[in-house]
């Protein structure tokens, strides 16, 4: 004992002050202080990642949670709405309300007269949806037929698209200088005091010199090509080169003359002048005086002072947009009358999908998924911690339960598409289950979640300190009362953090749904767990593969909606888990 | 070796002492293997009713283990393997039809490291005799549950937060629970496996205190590793070593008499 005390003859001495010592405590301090900063910026790159893609989201998702609707007043008639004259509610049901709105919009532009302008304005402006607005306002209250009724109308989604800003760009210019409105004919002419069509014209010749600098990009990008095939298909890029460069090369004569007047064609960006509380379409501008056509019509052909007048640029081609020039123009029109306005989407959380983009809704999608989960649950949370209490408490150890063992832990890494086939081969062909259903899809899913409960389950039962054990059974308690009365409820929280985590990624999961036909196009919200469903993931799959723009901004919403529903499915295990964590 | 004659001589010590009080617990021949293991050797031993019996002797001796043969907790261990013959009151608690949890109601455990459940100090306790059905109405339950922590000597401390969580006592305290909940099921053995090892020196003395009460109502089977502990309240000790029952006699005899070498060597300190 006390020779320890004493150091042994010829022992190194350890100087805590010398300088290398000194030295030693400045690396491993800079050793630790890297650590952390390694540490600090794992996190900080994740956090950025993070906070880039939701706030990516949410910028995009945006338009989905608002929508443009036209308040207008209209008075639906009987023998509009009914198909027999009378107010019987089956009648209602199949009158023709598109009549009733297309009277409504004749109202509000009674100058539209040619046959093919107004069905531009009954097909461009309204989405369907309009019309089963209407509909449900007739029949709620069917005294309201023979009466005015205003009702906010669904804008089609290119119309909400454009008052969004997100089909074209818009740059609009004040007129500098007093201008003058002659009427030439059907077309209008205008001047100005200032120099604001000379502006106007330049602003064309930029885009001009652009068109031609990107056809002359799209011509040495096709020479390159052109080197590496040989034959018909090295012509045809040749004559496509050529063709290019004859039409930069006429744009960019066009450019160069720089006063000579210039034919706005569709694929030059659009250029609107409001002017005495009509819109003007230029077609020619020169560069002292525009010659335009009128999309909405002028009061009168009054001089108008500077500042009174301007020009709307859309920087679209209009050869490129889905809307044309004439529907803008409405548009503008509505808008200055304060009759179109922005709104919260609320269809998006109360409908199931539509083929119409602006009518598309989450609900159906939402309620799916929550079937698809609950009956998972149901299914998998007795029989995972079943399983994994008998495999852990009370299984022999040998041979054959190694060997299930190592096949629940292989299952967990089973390729969820798999069970996706597996739950097609037997749930559908084998007992004639539903297709689409709920049902199926939580049944596959059980199976795809059951491996993740069964081992988060048996780690939670195994992490329970022994001592507990020994107590309950020192006291007489048998293996089984042991278990259920202490064991188990020590590792219900880790049991849960298993259980979250499987149902997480079963939420997730669009695999396995997609072969077992949650797939389908379904416009109904479902009932119960056998009626045809999809789910949140599969319908941001559906969605994400469609071209229209508002359908990408109901992508990212959709995703929105799924992360919401995980936040909320995750938040309830937490406050559960808090309820069943105890300290030991 | 030169074992043999010391066993011959602790069997006699213990027909001595059989003739003052009646014998609780008789061990004869155990041997323990925990797989290829050979941890308990021969061992035999009579344990005498309403007294106190302290196990001493050095880390890895197989106090521990004999201890665990007494109410078989070493069933619970699947590479544990016990051969020999246990009497509890006559009968073989190593019977085939004995059911071990019934044995484990009469021979009460607590052991080293306090191990309250993580439930109110009330359920601790209650949770014994609710279920072997002891109680017949709450009331009962009641009365035994305070009875049970007035012998653990706990009540006065804990009679106003029988509700709050019984892991929130201090180490003395949660290992009184743990003596309450073991006597609360009314055991006519009760082995404590090193008691006070995680306690500190006043709740050391409270546990020893509450061992000499209950010495009146119990037999008890102590193991420790403190020999002052052994000599403050045991009326008999047995020395392990290596595996094997050294010598075992009346306190007084083995800390002031040792019959074997290494008895003595043990209790004057020089290994262990």
């Amino acid at each position: 004992m006390t020779d320890i005390a004493a150091p042994p003859q010829g022992a190194r001495r350890f100087g805590l002050s010398s300088a290398e010592a000194q030295a030693r405590l400045r690396r491993r301090h800079a050793a630790e202080a890297r650590f952390r900063a390694y540490g600090i910026g794992a996190i900080a790159l994740a956090a950025i990642f993070l906070v880039v893609l939701i706030g990516d989201v949410i910028v995009k998702a945006m338009p989905a949670f608002t929508e443009y609707r036209l308040t207008m007043t209209v008075t639906p008639t009987l023998e509009q709405v009914s198909s027999d004259g009378t107010t019987d509610p089956q009648a209602l049901r199949s009158g023709d309300y598109d009549a009733v709105l297309r009277r409504g919009l004749q109202e509000l532009f009674p100058q539209v007269t040619t046959r093919a302008l107004r069905r531009k304005l009954n097909n461009d402006l309204l989405s369907s949806g309009a019309a089963m607005t209407l509909r449900n306002r007739v029949l709620a209250d069917p005294s309201a037929i023979g009466q005015p009724v205003t009702i906010e109308a669904l804008l089609d989604d290119a119309a909400d698209l454009y008052l969004k800003g997100l089909m074209t760009g818009r740059r609009e210019s004040v007129g500098q200088g007093q201008a003058q409105v002659t009427l030439d004919g059907e077309d209008v002419v205008l001047t100005s005091s200032a120099p604001d069509f000379a502006r106007a014209l330049a602003e064309v010749k930029e885009s001009l010199r652009e068109e031609a600098a990107a056809d002359r990009r799209e011509a040495a990008r096709l020479t390159a090509a052109a080197a590496d095939v040989a034959g018909d298909q090295r012509e045809a890029l040749q004559k496509r080169i050529a063709d290019l460069e004859g039409d930069a090369a006429a744009a960019e004569a066009r450019a160069a003359a720089a006063d000579a007047p210039e034919r706005l064609t569709a694929d030059l960006p659009s250029k609107l002048v409001f002017i005495n509380g009509g819109i003007v379409k230029l077609t020619e501008i020169g560069a002292s005086e525009a010659r335009g056509t009128v999309l909405v019509p002028l009061a009168n052909t009054d001089a108008v002072t500077a500042g009174g007048w301007d020009i709307l640029t859309l920087t679209q081609p209009e050869a490129n947009r889905r809307l044309d020039d004439q529907v803008v123009a409405w548009l503008e029109d509505l808008k200055q009358r304060g009759m179109v306005a922005s709104h919260f989407a609320s269809r998006f959380f109360t409908s199931g999908d539509s083929r119409e983009p602006e009518q598309a809704g989450i609900l159906g999608a939402l309620i799916g998924s929550a079937l698809t989960m609950l009956v998972t649950l149901v299914l998998c949370l007795p029989i995972g911690v079943g399983a994994a209490v008998y495999l852990e408490e009370f299984a022999p150890k040998n041979r054959l339960t190694d060997l299930i063992e190592v096949n629940i832990n292989n299952l967990a890494a089973v390729p969820s598409i798999v069970f996706g086939l597996l739950g097609l081969a037997m749930f559908l062909n084998f007992f004639g289950l539903p297709r689409s259903a709920p049902l199926v899809g939580g049944l596959v899913l059980a199976l795809l979640v059951l491996p993740t409960i069964i081992i988060a389950s048996r780690a939670a039962l195994k992490s329970v300190p022994p001592s507990i054990r020994e107590a309950a059974l020192g006291i007489g308690a048998s293996h089984q009362q042991a278990v259920f009365h202490h064991v188990l409820p020590l590792a219900m929280p880790g049991i849960m953090t298993g259980t979250i985590i499987g149902m997480a990624h079963a939420l997730g999961e669009t695999a396995p749904l997609l072969l077992i036909g949650m797939v389908a196009f379904i416009v109904d919200v479902p009932g119960s767990i056998t009626d045809a469903a999809t789910a949140l993931p599969v319908q941001i799959y559906l969605w994400s593969d469609l071209p229209e723009p508002l359908f990408q901004a109901k992508t990212a919403a959709a995703i929105l909606v799924l992360l919401a529903f995980l936040f909320i499915m995750n938040g309830l295990a937490i406050l559960l888990r808090r309820r069943f964590e105890r300290r030991w | 070796m030169t074992t043999m004659p010391n066993i011959e001589l602790a069997k006699a010590t213990v027909a001595e002492v059989a003739d003052e009080a009646a014998t609780k617990v008789v061990a004869r021949e155990v041997n323990v293997y925990y797989a290829d293991k050979h941890a308990l050797h021969d061992v035999s031993i009579d344990i005498p009713e309403k007294a106190v019996t302290a196990f001493i002797g050095p880390s890895g001796c197989g106090k521990s283990t004999f201890l665990r043969c007494i109410n078989r907790m070493n069933d619970t261990i699947s590479i544990c393997r016990v051969s020999g013959r246990i009497e509890i009151d006559g009968s073989d608690i190593y019977d085939r039809n004995l059911d071990p949890v019934q044995l484990r109601a009469k021979v009460g455990m607590v052991f080293q490291k306090p191990n309250p459940f993580p439930k109110s100090i009330y359920e601790n306790v209650a949770y014994g005799p609710r279920i072997h059905g002891l109680t017949s109405s709450k009331a009962d339950l009641d009365e035994v549950v305070t009875m049970s922590l007035k012998r653990a000597g706990l009540y006065e401390e804990v009679k106003d937060r029988l509700a709050s969580p019984g892991t929130g006592l201090s180490g003395g305290q949660q290992q009184r629970l743990c003596i309450a909940r073991a006597i609360a099921v009314n055991p006519e053995v009760i082995l404590m496996d090193e008691p006070c090892s995680a306690l500190d020196p006043i709740a050391t003395a409270k546990i020893e205190e509450l061992i000499d009460e209950l010495r009146e109502n119990y037999t008890i089977v102590i193991v420790t590793h403190s020999m002052q502990q052994a000599a403050r309240v045991s009326q008999r000790t047995a020395f392990f070593h290596l595996g094997k029952l050294v010598e075992e006699g009346p306190t007084e005899q083995i800390f002031t008499a040792p019959q074997d070498k290494r008895t003595q060597d043990y209790i004057t300190g020089r290994f262990g």
